[in-house]
């Protein structure tokens, strides 16, 4: 186990770099430049744009710089943003957070719901509300995001606003003119969150629901019937308990769409997270934030198919690792 | 190929699906044959096939419908802007902030949105496939090489790396096409592998093999084949996924630019006047998820249909 892990670690590496190579070419091979803000002011001149370049680096052909970077990654210092020469770690450790609370939160909150919605559809499969959940399901799969999260808006915002009713804030993380205080950030954080975890339920209630019916037509699951169990016991620690297992990895896996989800949220919602600053940095050329941004996701989707790979021996002593 | 008695004693997977006496009576039929004939039966499929047909038509055929609403995509009347809709019997649809008729924006938007969906569901297949099949073909270093690269790919979340790519070419329809061809490939290709790499030892290619076929002409007409119906199923099920793509793309700005509408770029011009307009924010959402919808469910009804696994 032990080798196990450590073999997965070290091959991360290579992953990584491989990717960090990849993102690096794309982003320094576009025809743009962070200097182009200059490009059209008459009272810049071309030297004064040379000399900028040189000042930030980008003098050197790509393939240079990418070693320049990784160096200076390795020691944990991202360089600073082109457009407004912060430092690209402050630039980060202001968004992440954000980022990681909406994709945390939306997974809590998915899994709550799809737990259960697949559990009692496979027990009572094929009953109306199996039926129901089903055609649901079908329809929320092909439900664009930025599509839902206009509608949330328009109707917790906009309607219920016409209406009278109590009304969600649209965007942001908090209300600058209120106190900083927990009930703030979560009225903000309603929206987006929900949206986001309304497109995951989906497939995993559906998944969940194909795992018990798989595990519940398994001979122990009847045997523990046979014995005379409560229905609910056997559901519960004998089905439920296999059923789930394969989840943890499933989690794992829709990590690089989870944040994808969160990047189109966080646009629909202007909510401040990793996400939008991806854009916003691409919109400006300013590669050392996109860079940094895209590696930040990149390895914690790595590290996230690691964990999951890693948990999933854990929690089913089938798995053998040599 | 027989058709199994063992899985008849498990309850019938699907309702329609019983399988009677006399079916054994009637004229053998080709794989695809039955698959059309149990397509057939499924209602569900059924009526989103029809739905889907209309909506290719209605996108397709978007000159007929600007002639018929009277309007082009490109001019609008100033003096009637964000009209709701089913109130001015010119504009059925209503009218955007431009106060150009959204009915036949949506059939132009359509067109485009289709298209791009349509060509990077063949590049996608064309990349993905050639990877996948010389992957599985060859095995050993090549395949090593190919899947560690296809790791690489498939480790950065697909939608920033859509972003990255889009933003150097700065592509048109055709182009966005490509860019989002450029990073779908990945399942497919997996897919294609695997079942090549079970398809490789089978008698048939050996027997080919033996006659002095070249590895080309075991692929496409020995292997190839027997893949096909895979690739049918991912491909209707691709599809949906590659509408929103296209959708989400645009809408962030990285996608189809205006002037040129599309469903994804018309949601983020509607985005701005929710206030103003909900229906006209909504509309353009409406039909991406009616689209994507239809598409899926036909991609449900061909999966069962030609699925060897849940074979009636």
């Amino acid at each position: 186990m032990t080798r196990y892990i450590i073999r997965r670690v070290l091959g991360m590496i290579p992953l990584l770099l491989g990717i960090s190579f990849i993102v690096f070419a794309l982003l320094n091979l576009v025809p743009g430049s962070p200097t182009n803000q200059f490009e059209f002011n008459p009272s810049i001149k071309p030297e004064d744009i040379a000399r900028i370049k040189s000042n930030l680096g980008l003098d050197a052909p790509w393939y240079e710089r990418y070693f320049i970077w990784l160096g200076n990654a390795l020691r944990g210092d991202f360089g600073i943003s082109f457009t407004n020469y912060r430092p690209v770690t402050d630039i980060i450790a202001a968004a992440l957070p954000n980022t990681l609370i909406l994709a945390i939160t939306s997974l809590i909150i998915s899994l709550i719901i799809a737990i259960p919605l697949g559990v009692y559809s496979a027990v009572k499969r094929n009953s109306l509300f199996d039926r129901v959940t089903t055609i649901l399901t079908t329809g929320f799969f092909s439900v664009p995001t930025v599509w839902l999260g206009l509608l949330m808006i328009i109707l917790f915002a906009v309607k219920f606003q016409e209406w009278g009713l109590p009304s969600l804030p649209t965007s942001g993380v908090r209300n600058l003119r209120e106190p900083d205080t927990f009930m703030n950030r979560l009225q903000h954080l309603i929206l987006p969150a929900t949206t986001l975890a309304l497109l995951n339920i989906a497939g995993w209630s559906r998944y969940i629901r194909t795992q018990m019916l798989e595990t519940i037509n398994q001979d122990y699951v009847r045997t523990a019937r046979a014995k005379g169990l409560k229905t609910r016991i056997v559901l519960m620690s004998h089905a439920f308990r296999n059923a789930v297992l394969p989840l943890v990895t499933l989690i794992g896996l829709t990590i690089p769409e989870l944040f994808g989800g969160a990047l189109i949220t966080e646009n629909v919602f202007a909510y401040p997270g990793i996400g939008q600053q991806i854009i916003k940095s691409l919109n400006s050329n300013d590669y050392s934030v996109a860079m940094a941004c895209v590696m930040m996701l990149a390895t914690l989707t790595v590290i996230g198919n690691l964990i999951a790979d890693i948990l999933y021996g854990v929690l089913d002593p089938r798995v053998r690792y040599d | 190929m027989a058709t199994q008695t063992s899985t008849n004693i498990e309850a019938p997977v699907t309702l329609g699906s019983s399988i009677t006496d006399r079916d054994h009576l009637k004229k053998s039929r080709s794989f695809y044959g039955r698959a059309w004939a149990s397509f057939r039966r499924d209602k569900v499929a059924m009526v989103a096939l029809a739905i889907s047909v209309l909506l290719i038509l209605f996108s397709f055929g978007a000159p007929i419908v600007a002639r018929l609403t009277g309007h082009d995509y490109e001019t609008g009347d100033l003096r009637s802007q964000l009209l709701p809709p089913f109130k001015n019997s010119s504009y059925i649809l209503g009218t955007d902030a431009n106060g150009r008729d959204i009915l036949t924006r949506l059939a132009y938007g359509g067109r485009v949105s289709m298209m791009v969906a349509f060509l990077s569901l063949i590049f996608t297949f064309v990349i993905g496939g050639t990877v996948g099949s010389i992957a599985g073909f060859f095995g050993g270093v090549i395949d090593n090489i190919l899947m560690r690269f296809v790791d690489v790919v498939l480790s950065i979340p697909g939608l920033t790396l859509l972003l990255l790519v889009s933003v150097w070419w700065r592509p048109g329809p055709v182009g966005l096409a490509v860019v989002i061809a450029s990073i779908s490939w990945t399942g497919v290709s997996r897919l294609i592998r695997g079942e090549v790499l079970a398809l490789r030892h089978r008698e048939f290619v050996e027997a080919a093999r033996l006659v002095g076929a070249s590895d080309r002409r075991i692929i496409v007409s020995h292997i190839m084949p027997n893949v096909l119906s895979i690739v049918i199923v991912w491909a209707s099920l691709a599809l949906p996924g590659l509408v929103i793509t296209e959708a989400t793309l645009s809408y962030l700005g990285f996608g189809v630019r205006i002037p040129i509408p599309s469903w994804g770029n018309m949601l983020n011009e509607a985005y701005q006047f929710y206030t103003q307009s909900w229906t006209y924010a909504f509309l353009p959402g409406f039909f991406i998820f009616i689209t994507s919808l239809c598409f899926n469910l036909v991609g449900n009804g061909l999966r069962d249909a030609l699925d060897p696994r849940l074979n009636k």
